[in-house]
């Protein structure tokens, strides 16, 4: 027996008929919706790669039952901008190039989201404790903390004009 | 007469399988080595693009697809720029010539009196009208390469040289469907493997009716002998099926690897076939022996994300996707495998995530080809599960190293013997190593012969066993442990950074010995320029001191390796604190990889390199208790944002040399230069990896 479920995501209103409630979102995003850019890390939440913001707060979605975000706004790394109208922490990603397999980076340009929506100017430190919820196994750490900063100082400058 | 070709282009000389022009104002290059997120193809482009004087916007990268690309074996080894990239840089040489002299034909004059604009042929400065695409239907570039053609000098280069932005990341920050596990075919059947846990278990029972309850959603089960599949249309219900499945079918003949069996020492009294090469043995005459003894546990490749491969089998052909590095062996262990000659399978490459060596996506691409033989026209998509690919990985093997050293009267090593104990760092497919999902089919695969990476191609578990250093008898012992607890294979520099670990911390404990900065020992053992450069550089960026005392809890370290002792030279000083754990504050390093290609990429490849070390040498090993304990990763921890040190990096500029790889040059120099720097900063040693919290506890408890 299928269940309809509305929320949602990037600003456009969504609906799905699922038969099990507890499908992941994530499932959601990628089998249902076609929005791969939301990556599958570990199904344990343990590794961030599955991040997007849920109400304007930073989640891990792989196991997070579709039926607990019936209503809610989500915003996925497909969200954030594209190739011709970049947000700036994507190009700030670009400049700084910030990555080497990338496969981490749609779940960590969420969480600095999430940060830079709370706090404009964060310390490098505050940056580095807000992404400890996303591993990176390359090795492109100072890249991306560089990076954020740097969205950071763009955000604000654009802010003030 | 033909002149000598570069490797891989004499492997594949027909030019055509290197350079295409399929459309006006497009080229396109083709190349064995494949994007594994060290940026490879787009140094590739860049090679391509000062070599055929075009724009990189016109260039296409097709990499790793045995239908069209050169077969180059492994994109492995830091080989790719060094061998792959000269092969190309000849071949677009190759087509540049004969476009040339097909110009000078067309215009009625000597080739040598034209140029190329951005692929527009010119003379004395003028338009003739002529380029690759109006020219390209005289050129048969099925032709081989003579060798010939001259590239071009270095001074020429234009894009080679520049930090060009990499042609992938853009795809990555927007969340592109770029990876295999973003392949969605029509029709995809989502599959997951209910994994044999070694080899020789069988199933004894399957509870199919409760695997089916907890799928909440309609599955199937696939099997071949002892290889269990769940498959279906909804991938959620296959997931939740297959974490069933783990409690609901039962196995005979489970063996399970136990904690002796984890830690490097329970290696030594394993078979093990017993080599020796370099210096006869030597004789002390009298003079002092130093000898001390490094281990270090098994580590995972640990990719962020799961393996995954597809397949679809249709009409007798088969086509496998997959993320591993070598397409052309993958599709001759499939062949083998499956009983199916291999020009009847294509096998392309997509991006996965990093994975630093051999991880599961071969084994993960055999799976989907081992399903789809059995549902024909069906595409078969494959994902491991987070603990699978944890559990089932090649392991990077445990090693034990022992360094003895003679030495001279002035406590400078004259003979020098390094003994190590390892099993295998290479059982990829193309080595004999057999595809996981294949042990599980009626009829496995017979166990491969005792195998490691030979000397001539860098070996596996002796690379870098030799020091570079000035030391007049010089010799390794290698005992190849056959008997391993788990199956292991490449990881990034192989036997490089237990080596490089223990002689550099020897060199260390010499210096300490006689009383002598770690630096200036180091310098007074070693003639060669290059590596005296890249220390005496590292020293001046760290504003190394002499005298800074030791003991204190803050450390500081220097270690330095030739890769393989014969790829690129770095040395790397590392800052850090200890107190309850390590915490690692600055890392320096200075690097020598002859011509660089692109600044920024190999700087980017080696502050990853510093830090995947620095994690192996703080946390990582593969626990074992009653099977692989580290499966997920709270088990299995690595290096977060809070606790990567700052880096900094310069190279020097040797641009006349050989272009050199550095994917893994930093790994060795990094895990030393931390053991190093620990050493300093406590007044005592620990020669065995991961440096963890009991370990410190313990060292400076006997102290």
């Amino acid at each position: 027996m299928s269940r309809k479920f509305e929320f949602s995501v990037n600003g456009s209103a969504v609906s799905v008929s699922l038969d099990n409630e507890e499908t992941p979102l994530l499932d959601v995003l990628r089998n249902s919706l076609g929005l791969k850019g939301t990556r599958f890390g570990c199904g344990l939440e343990q590794c961030g790669c599955c991040m997007v913001l849920i109400d304007g707060a930073p989640e891990k979605c792989c196991t997070k039952p579709v039926s607990s975000v019936a209503g809610k706004k989500i915003v996925t790394v497909e969200g954030l901008g594209d190739a011709s109208h970049p947000h700036p922490l994507q190009q700030a990603f670009l400049d700084e190039q910030a990555g080497q397999c990338g496969y981490c980076l749609a779940g960590i340009l969420i969480s600095a989201k999430a940060l830079l929506d709370k706090n404009p100017k964060p310390s490098r430190a505050e940056i580095a404790q807000a992404l400890d919820s996303n591993i990176c196994r390359c090795g492109s750490h100072n890249r991306i903390l560089r990076a954020v900063e740097k969205a950071a100082a763009v955000m604000r400058a654009g802010a003030e004009r | 007469m033909n002149a000598s070709l570069p490797g891989p282009l004499n492997d594949n000389p027909n030019l055509d399988r290197w350079v295409a022009f399929p459309s006006p104002g497009k080229v396109t290059i083709l190349t064995g080595r494949v994007e594994l997120g060290q940026g490879v193809l787009t140094a590739m482009a860049q090679i391509a693009s000062d070599e055929l004087d075009v724009a990189m916007e016109r260039i296409t990268v097709r990499s790793g697809d045995t239908e069209k690309a050169p077969n180059e074996g492994y994109t492995a080894g830091s080989q790719s720029i060094q061998f792959g990239g000269v092969a190309l840089r000849q071949a677009c040489a190759e087509v540049r010539a004969l476009f040339l002299e097909q110009a000078g034909k067309v215009l009625g004059c000597k080739g040598n009196e034209l140029s190329i604009r951005d692929g527009r042929f010119h003379r004395n400065g003028a338009s003739t009208g002529q380029d690759y695409w109006t020219l390209s239907s005289a050129i048969d570039l099925t032709c081989r390469a003579t060798g010939v053609a001259a590239r071009k000098a270095v001074a020429d280069l234009k894009s080679v040289g520049t930090s060009s932005r990499r042609l992938d990341l853009p795809g990555k920050v927007f969340g592109d469907s770029i990876f295999i596990h973003d392949i969605q075919l029509d029709g995809t059947i989502h599959a997951r493997v209910v994994r044999q846990p070694n080899r020789g278990a069988a199933i004894a029972s399957i509870d199919e009716r409760a695997i089916r309850r907890a799928a909440k959603g309609p599955i199937e089960f696939v099997r071949n002998g002892d290889f269990l599949a769940i498959v279906g249309n909804d991938e959620t219900a296959v997931d939740a099926a297959t974490a069933a499945a783990v409690g609901h079918v039962v196995w005979h003949n489970v063996e399970a690897p136990t904690p002796t069996q984890q830690e490097a020492s329970w290696l030594l009294q394993r078979p093990a076939v017993d080599r020796a090469f370099g210096a006869a043995p030597g004789d002390s005459q009298g003079r002092e022996r130093f000898e001390r003894t490094y281990t270090r546990g098994y580590l995972a490749h640990a990719s962020i994300s799961p393996s995954c491969g597809l397949a679809l089998y249709r009409n007798g052909k088969l086509t496998v996707w997959t993320h591993c590095q070598g397409v052309y062996p993958l599709r001759a262990a499939v062949a083998k495998i499956l009983e199916l000659d291999p020009s009847l399978i294509i096998v392309h490459h997509v991006q996965g995530s990093g994975c630093y060596g051999h991880n599961g996506a071969d084994d993960a691409a055999a799976d989907a080809a081992i399903i789809a033989l059995q549902r024909p026209g069906q595409p078969i998509r494959v994902r491991w599960r987070r603990e699978e690919e944890f559990i089932y990985e090649p392991k990077t093997p445990a090693m034990i190293v022992k360094v003895r050293a003679i030495l001279d009267e002035g406590g400078k090593p004259v003979d020098w013997t390094q003994e190590i104990w390892s099993p295998t760092h290479n059982l990829r497919p193309g080595a004999g190593g057999n595809l996981l999902g294949a042990l599980a089919l009626p009829n496995p695969p017979p166990e491969p012969p005792p195998n490691d990476v030979p000397e001539a191609n860098g070996g596996g578990a002796t690379r870098n066993a030799e020091p570079l250093y000035d030391i007049p008898a010089k010799r390794v012992l290698h005992h190849l442990v056959t008997e391993s607890p788990v199956r292991t294979s490449a990881l990034r520099g192989l036997g490089a950074m237990p080596n490089v670990f223990a002689l550099e911390c020897c060199i260390d404990e010499l210096a300490e010995r006689g009383g002598k900065d770690p630096v200036q020992y180091r310098l007074s053992i070693t003639a060669d320029p290059r590596a005296r450069a890249v220390i005496e550089k590292v020293a001046t960026m760290a504003k190394w001191n002499a005298d800074a005392t030791g003991g204190t809890g803050r450390g500081r370290g220097i270690a330095f390796a030739r890769y393989k002792n014969r790829a690129a030279y770095s040395a790397v000083v590392v800052e850090l604190f200890v107190d309850e754990e390590i915490r690692l504050h600055r890392v320096w390093c200075a690097t020598d990889a002859g011509l660089v290609v692109n600044p920024d990429g190999v700087i980017n490849q080696l502050e990853g390199g510093i830090i995947q070390s620095a994690s192996w040498v703080l946390k990582e090993q593969v626990r074992f208790d009653n099977g692989i304990a580290s499966y997920d990763w709270q088990t299995y921890p690595v290096l977060k944002f809070t606790e990567v040190p700052e880096i900094e990096i310069e190279l020097i500029n040797t641009k006349d040399e050989v272009p050199l790889g550095v994917g893994e040059v930093t790994a060795g120099p990094t895990a030393a230069a931390i053991g190093n720097a620990v050493s300093h900063a406590l007044g005592t040693r620990i020669r065995d990896l991961p440096l963890t919290r009991e370990r410190l506890t313990a060292a400076l408890l006997k102290d």
